[in-house]
């Protein structure tokens, strides 16, 4: 029996305390002979930290919401096989069912191997591909290389969904000898993490995906684009490459063939607009992100105007396993217009959160109440945010909706980078659309006028919306607008920014017209519109209320009821917070 | 009034390395900065006006590649920087609360720093964490499924270990 303890340590399991669970762990296990290893995300993020217990590489056990307290347990455990001590932990069968249902490509090897270890990553199969692409008995041309991804079906997880292969033979095409290779790593949709979770758990996936495309393409440098605020993703990067330097897949005539190519990582600076691919190449160009009149496309102008390809994180991890199984492999799952897996980061108000990567064509109810396990705190499923700033809300009429491009763009949200943000019953539909404003707002370059006032404008009739100022005729103006920035703006970021106020307004029409005509929040999340007062016959005159109010609008006698003076409430909610008897009424 | 923004006086020999290495290569002004801001805290205007002339550009265009980007910062910041996220997680799992709770309790705008130096608090995009939301990271270590309760027991442990100190 050989025993081996797995501590998963991504950034969200080293926030959920997993550095400290084997920090307890390592002295216990001093001269045991079993080892206590590093694995990245399993992408289960609500059951962090997790400790995985193997057994002859085997998964024996997985122990979920671990503290440092139970790591004598947890060590016994392994010592003697007996897993009696530590079956409190142990994962349910409910919970396992989120990563059973799953299919896992880009993921493949996140939370299992040793993101620090390219022996690790080369026991589960990595550079496989690049070396059967170089061999010279069984080798493969840059053009069947592209074929090969031209049968799977591969498009760009990063949003757009254009062909890869396309972008790949563009760039071959092109005209020159000197052309880069370039990895958007700039994951700056609020509420997505699957590329952080794939550098941090898996950078040699990422790693080998790109140097097939280097070789398709023809290109010598290959470069990583990853955000600032990953610092993680880029230190287990960094330690990557310089592995697969050492072990002869990165730098001159890789594997003893003709093929050449250097790495390097470039640490973004903090502007949402650098996810459109010409606005990083300004800014891997040390100048403003702010993107290019398109064409020419990168293929054929690209970093410093010499053909380019960018593709996102996720793109690139499939193309190792593409090359391994054969395009038709990739090509047999999902639908018509949309093959193989997408991963989709499911957070918001649902009851298991994380990582989820199944075929095209599951429904979004599949995902968000089979695998994730529906609302959390028992309330009701109310609209499902897709793509971001550039998405769109659906609402629950349409959770049947099958997950591919064409079928999610007809409900006017979008695939996007895979964020799926699940609301109930007590989110605003008007107060999100504003959020999401808010920031294209903020992140507009402002290199072109629709963008740069159009959103400015946008977000001034939401916030006059929402603070129960708005005018008969907003809704048409927003409309208006929204079809101006949508048709005149420059780049995707501007293209798409009315997105979440078009589909609120298609699908919660009436929260809108509440806010605007009632002076009213149905969600009762808008802090400006909601009316407190008090129900004289609940109220036992504690005067708990009027001594926690913070502007003294309450006033009553001991024993008597209270009453609020709606002029001098500022909605804080405090008096219905300290209420025992539940007399504070909100509307 | 004279303008007194040229009399910092940052020690410049502390750039040399990183000037050294990436001043002559095209398109590194974003990294130099980086570097920069990683030196001194923050980029000081002389510190600005030496990259310009070093890299043979002006300090228009330093500052502003600078201010394009969020991570610039201009003035300096406290020991701690409190980065709360308010990406869409976040925000739709109440970090508006957690904001209010420190500022109330640091008297601290977002952007701002405390009189004592010892905290900045700033709201950010989103930080990757999505499924521990709220989260807020302070110098690099990330907190998640934060309360307001505990956002403040976390300040004040760090306060104390400050007074300690």
């Amino acid at each position: 029996m050989s025993m081996r303890i797995a501590v998963g340590q991504g950034s969200c399991g080293i926030a959920a305390g997993a550095q400290k669970v084997a920090q307890a762990l390592r002295p216990l296990l001093e001269g045991t002979g079993i080892p206590l290893g590093t694995v990245g995300c399993i992408g289960m993020c609500w059951l962090e930290p997790i400790v995985d217990l193997y057994e002859n590489d085997t998964l024996k056990a997985r122990l979920v919401r671990v503290q440092p307290r139970h790591a004598e347990a947890i060590a016994e455990a392994a010592k003697t096989g007996d897993l009696s001590g530590v079956a409190d932990l142990t994962i349910t069968p409910d919970d396992s069912a989120f990563l059973e249902q799953q299919t896992r490509i880009a993921l493949r090897n996140c939370g299992i191997i040793d993101p620090e270890s390219i022996e690790s990553a080369k026991a589960a199969g990595g550079y496989s591909a690049i070396g059967r692409i170089l061999s010279k008995e069984h080798g493969m041309t840059p053009e069947d290389v592209i074929e090969c991804i031209k049968v799977s079906g591969l498009a760009g997880r990063g949003g757009a969904g254009f062909p890869t292969w396309f972008k790949w033979n563009a760039a071959r095409q092109s005209e020159g000898e000197e052309k880069y290779l370039i990895c958007n790593a700039d994951e700056g949709d609020p509420g997505a993490f699957m590329d952080r979770a794939v550098i941090e758990s898996d950078p040699h996936t990422l790693i080998e995906g790109m140097l097939i495309g280097a070789y398709a393409i023809g290109a010598q440098e290959a470069i990583v684009y990853v955000r600032a605020e990953y610092p993680l993703a880029i230190k287990r990067l960094e330690n990557a490459i310089s592995d697969a330097r050492e072990a002869g897949y990165i730098g001159k005539n890789i594997l003893g063939s003709d093929f050449s190519c250097e790495f390097r990582i470039k640490a973004g600076a903090g502007a949402f607009v650098c996810g459109e691919e010409t606005a990083l190449i300004e800014s891997l160009q040390g100048q403003r992100g702010m993107p290019r009149l398109k064409p020419p496309f990168p293929a054929a102008a690209g970093y410093w105007y010499k053909p380019s390809n960018i593709n996102n994180v996720e793109t690139y991890a499939n193309v190792a396993w593409i090359i391994n199984n054969g395009g038709e492999a990739f090509a047999a799952m999902g639908t018509e217009d949309s093959k193989g897996t997408k991963v989709f980061a499911l957070t918001g108000k649902i009851r298991r959160g994380g990582l989820v990567e199944i075929p095209m064509g599951m429904t979004l109810r599949q995902v968000i109440f089979d695998i994730g396990g529906g609302i959390r705190d028992g309330k009701a499923f109310k609209a499902v945010q897709m793509g971001g700033p550039s998405g769109g809300c659906i609402p629950a009429s349409l959770l049947d909706t099958v997950i591919d491009y064409k079928k999610l763009a007809a409900t006017g949200a979008i695939m996007g980078s895979g964020g799926m943000v699940v609301m109930d019953e007590s989110t605003c539909m008007v107060s999100m659309a504003k959020f999401f404003l808010d920031f294209t707002a903020k992140e507009s370059c402002g290199k072109c006028v629709h963008c740069r006032i159009g959103t400015k404008r946008l977000q001034e009739i939401l916030s006059r919306i929402v603070s129960g100022e708005g005018r008969e005729g907003d809704i048409e103006l927003l409309e208006e607008l929204c079809n101006a920035v949508r048709d005149g703006a420059l780049c995707g970021l501007g293209q798409t920014a009315p997105n979440p106020v078009l589909s609120t307004l298609r699908y919660f029409r009436d929260e809108f017209e509440a806010h605007i005509t009632d002076k009213r929040c149905p969600a009762h999340a808008c802090t400006d519109l909601l009316h407190y007062s008090i129900d004289a016959e609940k109220c036992r005159g504690c005067t708990a209320c009027a001594r926690n109010c913070p502007v003294y609008a309450i006033s009553g006698a001991v024993r008597e009821a209270h009453s609020i003076d709606p002029n001098a409430c500022i909605h804080c909610g405090r008096c219905k917070a300290v209420c025992k008897f539940g007399a504070v009424t909100v509307d | 009034m004279k303008c007194e923004c040229m009399k910092q006086q940052s020690d410049l020999s502390l750039l040399e390395p990183v000037l050294a290495e990436y001043a002559a290569v095209p398109g590194s002004l974003i990294t130099i900065l980086q570097h920069a801001q990683e030196i001194y805290g923050y980029l000081p205007t002389d510190v600005i006006y030496h990259v310009a002339e070093r890299t043979g550009t002006t300090p228009a265009r330093v500052l502003g590649v600078a201010t394009f980007y969020t991570q610039f910062r201009f003035q300096p910041v406290g020991k701690y920087l409190i980065m709360l996220c308010d990406g869409t997680a976040c925000h739709v799992n109440g970090s508006a609360r957690i904001a209010a709770a420190v500022q109330e309790y640091l008297h601290v705008e977002n952007g701002g720093t405390t009189e004592d130096g010892l905290f900045s608090f700033s709201i950010v995009a989103c930080l990757g964490c999505c499924s521990l939301s709220p989260v807020m990271m302070i110098n690099g270590d990330t907190y998640g499924s934060l309360t307001p309760e505990q956002v403040l027991e976390i300040i004040k442990d760090i306060q104390a270990k400050e007074a300690a100190e």
